[in-house]
């Protein structure tokens, strides 16, 4: 398949990680976050760890929005899903999310809720003017690169005069989520996790371009690389930081010429800063409250935010006190770390949004990458 | 399905008219509809006789049986309908054990409304599949249920076929050392149904593979003999699911090779698009073959000297594995798990 073999290419991979072999010093070792779940998928589908040597590893990073969303958020989808006149449209991998006492949408769409699964956010917006007598309701999810869609859905709604059309808004930035890691206490001071540099989104940066990373190359002195999600990016953005490290740079570079330029989509840009503003703070799995980090309707737009049309308030809801999906999200710890992995989690029964999500850590460790800890296992028993 | 002798009414309209309550009812209106449809797209003795049973001799040998429900949607797609699915799907449970596929039954739940023109294009089209398969739909049953309480027609069949003499085909057979064959390309049945559903719509050339696949099987049992362990079509779950079953039933492990796995471009490129994994998508007209190392390449060239299996090709090994973990050399060089699919990739594909 053109564009997409080249990427996978088994030769070049080699290649790529015969050099980071060569050029990672042996006394040395390297600690990368990928920040986006799209990258801790590739990593665990093509098996890219394999190719790497025992010094480069990788930490998956909070960039899952499925993962992130907060229960309290999911508990409020189900409450506006369960109204008897409101249709909740929302993109499946939401479906299965635990919610507060064991709910998920799905079990809410079994008991009658009238729930959808769309593939894009004008699907909703077709529903909504063909069935005029529902009130239609889009659930939003994703960071920058899902945020343009939602805006041309508002926008579609308002031509097309739809009274029946809005948004549960929780579009989230993926800035101020890497400014929270590296400002935790855990990245910080205490030392409990060391992050040598970040391969930067690729969706996202197609959007919002490579300027954003600029200031947590500056001020945080850590290299970000921006990274198309196949394979081969990944393996040539961590040479690139490898490169850094071992020169002592901390610079933004562009793995991912082909989609990325510096300014990002600038026309997506203004449309998204026409309908929405910054909130002051939004609560974010794992990560806590993390000011200006989310998105909300402009007033001008009210009339399609169903926060305000339904007046929405958030109770906080705790995650399963056993659950280690918030250390996993911030990199503190490992899915292999966490009691419930692959006991009582795993993605038929998930206990957290890690499970969840196909970009989510644990999901990805469970599903490609378990054999591994059997591996070590055996490894260490051999010894 | 017996249709009383001698009815005085109306021929069914064939072309605007619809199935209604009364045709499920057990009166008048029900055995007309069987006279009209199924018996003419089904025709042989046993239905003839119009009794409650299939009544034929056992043929010598052990019995296979199997039983299977459709509710495929949409119900006609590139490359067949429900009706030929049904007969395929049965046909295939049933020549996976080695046997030769016999007899069926059909019953059929139809929602009131549904066009008689589209119930007789199912039955006529499941009647010549069978015709084709050497099978014979013995014995069925129709039911009407209100509108919206079905989707247009569901169908449950039930098939028995005779296993030859000293074949013992089974899922915990697969041993340590064993070869991993398919007997062509993966996903095409999930893709070309994906390719038809209303939200999601995408232009393709590609059908259905939907197919009987007993004629292979013969191939595959003649030139494997004793060394076949085992065969199963990868239907919904795709080959992902059948090899973990296996190795689940065996105690054992199963590495496979992901470039030696046949997929079509255009698969690929809609499992791309749509974010699926080829290996998780059904398919309708292939099989998984497990056999020991020494009639691997008889098998496959007996398979690829066959219509239905000139892309057949080795995909891997059985392993010793406690964890009995299906593993897989990705294209990229890396390993991974090929795990049971989560959750439900797209409802109703048979």
């Amino acid at each position: 398949m053109k564009y997409v073999d080249e990427y996978r290419d088994g030769s070049l991979a080699r290649a790529i990680a015969s050099t980071i072999r060569a050029e990672a010093r042996p006394d040395a070792s390297y600690r990368f976050m990928e920040f986006c779940g799209g990258h801790t998928h590739a990593i665990s589908r093509y098996g890219v760890e394999d190719l790497l040597p025992p010094n480069v590893r990788m930490i998956h990073g909070p960039g899952c929005p499925v993962c992130v969303l907060p229960i309290g958020r999911i508990d409020d989808a189900i409450r506006l899903a369960s109204m008897a006149d409101v249709t909740l449209c929302t993109y499946g991998d939401l479906m299965r999310v635990p919610a507060s006492g064991g709910k998920s949408l799905l079990q809410a769409k079994a008991r009658g809720a009238d729930i959808r699964m769309v593939y894009s956010t004008l699907d909703a917006v077709r529903i909504a003017e063909v069935e005029p007598t529902r009130k239609v309701v889009f659930f939003a999810i994703g960071f920058e690169t899902t945020t343009p869609p939602t805006a041309m859905a508002i926008l579609a709604a308002e031509r097309k005069g739809l009274n029946n059309f809005s948004i549960f808004c929780n579009h989230v930035l993926t800035p101020a989520a890497i400014q929270n890691i590296l400002e935790s206490p855990e990245v910080r001071s205490l030392g409990a996790i060391r992050i040598d540099g970040f391969i930067g989104p690729a969706h996202v940066s197609t959007v919002i371009g490579t300027r954003p990373y600029e200031f947590f190359a500056e001020e945080f002195r850590k290299p970000v690389v921006v990274a198309g999600f196949e394979p081969l990016d990944v393996m040539q953005a961590i040479l690139m930081l490898v490169r850094q490290v071992n020169e002592g740079r901390a610079e933004v570079e562009n793995e991912y010429i082909r989609a990325v330029s510096a300014e990002g989509n600038v026309k997506a840009q203004q449309i998204v800063s026409t309908i929405f503003e910054l909130r002051d703070s939004f609560e974010w799995r794992g990560l806590g409250l993390v000011p200006f980090s989310a998105l909300r309707l402009r007033e001008k737009y009210g009339r399609f935010d169903a926060e305000k049309l339904f007046s929405i308030e958030t109770a906080p809801a705790q995650d399963n006190p056993a659950c280690e999906c918030g250390a996993i999200l911030r990199g503190v710890k490992r899915p292999v770390d966490c009691r419930l992995f692959g006991s009582v989690c795993t993605p038929e029964t998930p206990m957290g949004s890690c499970m969840v999500s196909s970009e989510g850590a644990c999901a990805a460790h469970w599903t490609y990458g378990r054999f591994r800890q059997h591996v070590s296992n055996r490894e260490r028993a051999a010894q | 399905m017996n249709a009383p002798s001698r009815i005085v009414r109306r021929k069914l309209d064939l072309r605007n008219g619809c199935v209604d309550l009364s045709h499920g009812s057990g009166g008048r209106a029900m055995a007309q509809l069987i006279a009209e449809i199924f018996h003419p797209a089904f025709d042989n003795r046993w239905l003839r006789l119009g009794n409650d049973q299939a009544v034929f001799d056992s043929p010598p040998g052990r019995l296979a049986m199997t039983t299977d429900g459709y509710v495929i949607s949409p119900l006609f797609f590139p490359g067949g309908d429900i009706g030929s699915l049904a007969v395929h799907g049965t046909v295939n449970d049933i020549a996976m054990s080695g046997a030769r596929p016999l007899y069926l039954t059909a019953s059929f739940i139809l929602e009131e409304g549904f066009p008689l023109a589209d119930l007789k294009r199912i039955a006529d089209s499941m009647g010549a599949a069978a015709r084709a398969a050497n099978v014979t739909i013995v014995a069925g049953d129709t039911k009407v249920v209100e509108r919206g309480k079905a989707d247009g027609v569901f169908i449950s069949t039930a098939g028995v076929g005779v296993v030859p003499p000293g074949l013992d085909l089974s899922g915990d057979n697969a041993r340590a050392g064993d070869v991993v064959i398919v007997s062509g390309t993966m996903g095409d049945h999930g893709v070309a149904i994906m390719s038809c559903r209303e939200n999601l719509r995408f232009d393709t050339d590609l059908v259905s593979d939907s197919a009987a696949l007993h004629g292979l099987v013969d191939c595959v049992v003649g030139a494997a003999g004793q060394s076949l362990r085992t065969m199963r079509d990868p239907t919904r779950g795709g080959l992902a699911a059948t090899l973990n079953e296996i190795a689940h039933q065996s105690g054992v492990g199963i590495r496979i090779v992901e470039s030696a796995i046949p997929v079509r471009p255009e698969v690929a490129a809609a499992c791309e698009l749509l974010g699926l994994d080829p290996l998780h998508v059904a398919n309708e007209g292939k099989l998984v073959a497990i056999v020991a190392a020494d009639g691997a390449e008889a098998m496959l060239a007996a398979m690829r000297a066959h219509p239905q299996g000139a892309q057949a090709a080795i995909i891997g090994k059985v392993v010793e594995d406690e964890h009995h973990f299906v593993q897989m050399t990705t294209a990229f060089g890396g390993d991974r798990i090929v795990d049971w699919l989560s959750g439900e990739q797209l409802p109703r594909i048979c």
